[in-house]
């Protein structure tokens, strides 16, 4: 098959098919990361660039790094530098960085259909890298290609994930990601971090960690976005009381099955969602993660650089 | 127009071009020593197998065989869109060695040029040679093959096939004229 996609702006529009192929894909480019020389012509004289207006260092990193290693030249322009902050709006940024030709847009932004909203008016691929609590597909690529690399496949895993699920779209994506490729998801948090009707996307809601852990073969735990609790009030009594019933510590962590893996998109607060010793424990592929990153996000931006867009795209 | 296919090498024909090109690299070589092969995916990794079998029964030595994808060194990422990307599979060190490329078709020599480009990457072997089976013509670049296993003149539009079997081996080289 080929690659049918200009954009990635979400793993909702992609297929089964599609999340297989995009997974293979980097399995191919992994080799790349391990070599002497990381680098390889495939995009060479193609111009990326990364438009954070969000705060990010690992995505944009890994980001800028797969561009790099396909020989693309890479140029971040971040919110806080922009001319955002001046007043400028959207449209009129992603015209003024249109002007320059970029081939491929990778953006960040707080609003929930930001790069949807510059891919219907930009002629350059456009690149989903977490658009307010909406999506996040490279992250649930990179998890799933982390999970099939340890556990050999992906159809029938249980895996729990344990946190903020509204504002989470980490968890989002994965959930669209997981249940597509036939495994199924357990979501577990406070009662004020799921919303409602999540259970119709085809996961198992679970009224506490203990019961979403029972037998997974991968336990996710999702960072406490302390930065999005302050809009709407908090919706913790306290960190404290969120660590004792919804953290991740040994004694929990033996309720999932013995070669379960631990996951965390990053980054972590140890000792509220996660603790420090099972995020540094042998079942962790947290830094697994962050490498396979690298990869995925390669073989994003070469079948994008390379996808035609069809018509309902 | 309906198609007109005429093979050109049946089985023992391919046998009998690899038993010589074998032979051919061990000459021009003097033996195996810092010889290795690599083939091209997907065609030429199953010949240079195939080489490296023979090589091994007229010498009673193993030589390194690795196998290259070239995708993510094309050029035409523009014009064809994105490919499949193979493996690479190179479990040896090539630096100071000599490596005999090996592919099944050579036509306008770009992919050629792709595996040199990719080899280089990996490391800086002594000489790179190349071996193919079937020299079809219309170079596009200066680049000349060290070992042919047959010359066939073709035209711009005819194509030419190499079938192998579910084990790889290779059955059967048609041109296919439109």
């Amino acid at each position: 098959m080929s690659f049918g996609h200009k954009h990635i702006l979400g793993i909702e529009q992609l297929s089964r098919e599609d999340i297989f192929y995009i997974l293979d894909t980097a399995e191919s480019f992994k080799e790349i990361n391990t070599r002497e020389i990381k680098k390889v012509p495939t995009l060479r004289g193609k111009t990326i660039i990364n438009l954070f207006f969000e705060a990010s260092t690992r995505t944009r990193t890994s980001f800028e790094i797969a561009g790099k290693r396909l020989s693309a030249d890479t140029i971040n322009i971040s919110a806080s530098s922009s001319s955002v902050v001046k007043g400028e709006t959207l449209e009129d940024t992603a015209r003024n960085i249109e002007a320059m030709h970029p081939d491929i847009i990778v953006m960040r932004h707080g609003a929930s259909g930001a790069p949807h909203y510059l891919a219907e008016r930009l002629d350059c691929s456009v690149v989903n890298a977490g658009d307010g609590a909406h999506e996040h597909p490279s992250q649930a690529l990179l998890d799933l290609f982390t999970m099939r690399e340890k556990k050999g496949r992906l159809e029938g895993l249980e895996v729990a994930i344990v946190g903020d699920i509204t504002h989470s779209r980490v968890a989002r994506s994965n959930l669209y990601a997981l249940t597509r490729v036939g495994a199924r998801v357990r979501l577990s948090g406070p009662g004020t971090m799921l919303p409602p009707g999540i259970d119709r996307l085809g996961a198992t809601v679970c009224d506490s960690l203990e019961a979403a852990v029972e037998g997974a073969d991968v336990v996710m735990m999702l960072r406490i976005q302390l930065e999005r609790q302050s809009r709407g009030g908090p919706l913790l009594p306290s960190l404290r009381e969120y660590s004792r019933f919804y953290g991740l510590t040994p004694e929990k962590l033996k309720l999932a099955r013995p070669d379960a893996l631990v996951m965390h998109p990053g980054p972590m607060n140890r000792g509220v969602e996660i603790a420090s010793s099972v995020a540094d424990g042998p079942q962790n592929v947290i830094l697994d993660q962050v490498e396979n990153g690298v990869a995925v996000r390669m073989a994003l931006l070469y079948l994008v650089a390379g996808g035609e867009a069809p018509a309902n795209e | 127009m309906p198609e007109k296919t005429t093979v050109i090498l049946n089985q023992s024909g391919i046998e009998r071009a690899l038993t010589r090109i074998a032979h051919e690299i061990l000459e021009r070589n003097k033996g195996t020593e810092d010889l290795v092969l690599v083939g091209i995916r997907a065609g030429g990794d199953h010949l240079a197998a195939e080489l490296a079998r023979r090589i091994a029964v007229i010498e009673g030595e193993k030589i390194g065989l690795g196998a290259i994808d070239i995708t993510m060194y094309r050029d035409d990422i523009g014009s064809r869109g994105s490919l499949p990307v193979g493996r690479t599979d190179i479990p040896f060190d090539i630096d100071d060695k000599k490596v005999v490329l090996v592919d099944d078709v050579l036509f306008t020599g770009r992919t050629i040029r792709a595996a040199m480009d990719a080899i280089i990457d990996l490391g800086r072997p002594r000489n790179i040679q190349l071996a193919v089976l079937v020299d079809r013509g219309h170079r596009e670049l200066p680049i000349r093959p060290d070992y042919v296993g047959r010359n066939v003149p073709t035209a711009r539009e005819e194509d030419i096939e190499v079938e192998f079997d579910a084990n790889h081996q290779p059955r059967e080289v048609r041109l296919i004229k439109h």
